[in-house]
């Protein structure tokens, strides 16, 4: 019944007015500050592989639950990352309600954004654009980690990368994935007033640096431990599939 | 493309300014919009409302633009000076060491002719959207003297209160121009200067009732264009973000 009213009314069924638009706004702040936060834990996760192979196997263990089981389990890895992709489908849904859908409107925007020269409107195309490239990207890689989770590993990662041609992706996918989580970042503390400090000029001119700063480390660091792991899976294609044995298995000439 | 006539006015010996200008009259079938070059020579301290009259005045009778008070007060002249929002009376020519100016008029508002623009119609439909005016149950007395209001929530009143209409956020603001039924930062700096004004007795859910939607508060992207061009420095992010957070929890 108030279903029908809403719909047809867009007011409540007491008369006033929806409160789905509030909602809805939130909601996608909170998934898009999820998945920001996720990002830059994952991009320090798999660029431990510069710190050497035998960290990012300690590393994925973890992950794979072998503090608390006696076997790591790579489907605790595909229940976070549905996780993460339904988190992911959400707000992909929820922003996408801000889209310039008509040409007028892309046109107008795009007119605009060039002419004024305004860097956050300029970066607000970028977001979009990155969040549209993100519907096939970031859903390719997420669905590769739900349905074939045992396949991270200082070895299976690199053969992924260099030999199954997922480089070319992920190198696509950091691009995209930090300027949108990051001007993402930026923008949800000016959007909400929410850590700018008692002086919100001056907090959004700090904010801003500090997103500058990140998207270039991210950047840098992302794409640093992509070629470290193209370079091993070079290295190891005559090998492809083959497991890292960790060097304390090694020395007991057990084979995981 | 219709072709541009160039036009030199030769008077002083102050640097050479070339003014690209959009040139359309929406009333008339045969014009068609085009830029118009005219070049000037600069005076000291020139402003753009001085080359503009400067142009009306010996290169293009023409011409038409919007002044009123030359002073940052009335609103009036905002346009579109190399792409930027700006008030063309507070604009030196000397900020463009190419110079090379072009002009546009304001986008989101109906063109009345060149550089003239109806912001007065945009913003009486804002008004009347966020009604702004001061809403009190109590029939007011005019014969009795004002309570007196806390200094500072009189100043914190009259800080939002400065804002003169110019337009110049609504044109700054890109989701503004994709969404003509977006209330826009001045709206929103309006809802939050009735909620700072003591007079006012509304709450935030009848607030709500005026903003809370896709074409009100919660549409806003925060491009920030608003924040950094408004010629009286109003505290647009500040205060948007304020009304949205205030908003969103409303039961
Ligand atoms: S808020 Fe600023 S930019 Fe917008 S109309 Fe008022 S004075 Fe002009
Ligand atoms: S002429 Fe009044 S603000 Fe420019």
């Amino acid at each position: 019944m108030s279903d029908l009213i809403e719909g047809y009314l867009g007011k409540r069924a007491d008369g006033t007015k929806s409160r789905m638009p509030a909602l809805l706004d939130r909601w996608q702040s909170i998934t898009g500050l999820i998945l920001g936060l996720f990002i830059i834990g994952h991009m320090f996760f798999t660029s431990s592989i510069l710190l050497g192979k035998e960290a990012m196997y300690k590393e994925t263990k973890l992950f794979e639950g072998s503090l608390f089981l006696e076997k790591p389990e790579p489907a605790l890895v595909s229940i976070a990352a549905a996780l993460i992709f339904l988190v992911f489908i959400v707000h992909a849904g929820l922003a996408m309600r801000k889209f310039p859908y008509k040409y007028r409107e892309y046109k107008m925007l795009k007119t605009h954004a060039a002419h004024m020269g305004h860097t956050d409107t300029i970066l607000w195309m970028l977001q979009a654009g990155t969040g549209f490239a993100m519907f096939f990207l970031g859903s390719a890689h997420l669905w590769t980690m739900v349905a074939i989770p045992d396949k991270i590993g200082p070895y299976a990662s690199a053969d992924r990368i260099y030999s199954e041609h997922y480089g070319v992706l992920y190198a696509l996918l950091i691009a995209a994935v930090v300027i949108h989580a990051m001007v993402g970042l930026y923008r949800l503390s000016v959007k909400w007033g929410i850590a700018v400090g008692p002086r919100p000029r001056a907090g959004r001119r700090r904010n801003k640096k500090m997103m500058w700063g990140a998207i270039l480390f991210f950047s840098l660091m992302a794409y640093a431990a992509l070629a470290t792991y193209w370079q091993i899976g070079r290295e190891h294609r005559g090998s492809y599939g083959e497991r890292y044995t960790p060097s304390a298995m090694q020395n007991r000439g057990d084979v995981l | 493309m219709p072709k541009t006539k160039i036009i030199t006015s030769d008077q002083s010996e102050g640097r050479e300014l070339t003014f690209e200008i959009l040139k359309y009259n929406p009333t008339d079938p045969e014009s068609k919009p085009h830029l118009a070059t005219y070049k000037i020579r600069e005076t000291p301290g020139m402003t753009l409302f001085v080359a503009l009259n400067m142009i009306r005045e010996d290169l293009d009778p023409d011409l038409a633009f919007d002044f009123v008070c030359r002073a940052g007060i009335c609103g009036s002249c905002g346009m579109m000076v190399n792409g930027k929002p700006l008030l063309a009376c507070r604009t030196r020519t000397a900020d463009y060491p190419e110079g090379k100016i072009r002009l546009m008029p304001m986008p989101a508002f109906e063109l009345i002719k060149d550089l003239s623009v109806i912001t007065g119609q945009w913003m009486d439909r804002m008004s009347r959207r966020v009604e702004s005016w001061v809403h009190k149950q109590e029939e007011r007395n005019y014969s009795r003297i004002e309570a007196p209001v806390e200094p500072d929530r009189a100043d914190a009143t009259f800080e939002l209160d400065r804002c003169i209409e110019c337009g110049i956020c609504v044109a700054a603001c890109a989701t503004a121009l994709m969404r003509p039924d977006f209330v826009g930062a001045v709206g929103l700096n309006r809802i939050a200067r009735f909620e700072a004004d003591p007079h006012d007795e509304r709450n935030d859910a009848d607030f709500y009732e005026l903003v809370g939607d896709d074409a009100g508060i919660f549409g806003c992207m925060s491009l920030l264009s608003c924040e950094d061009h408004c010629p009286k420095n109003l505290p647009l992010q500040e205060k948007i973000a304020y009304m949205r957070r205030k908003l969103a929890s409303v039961k």
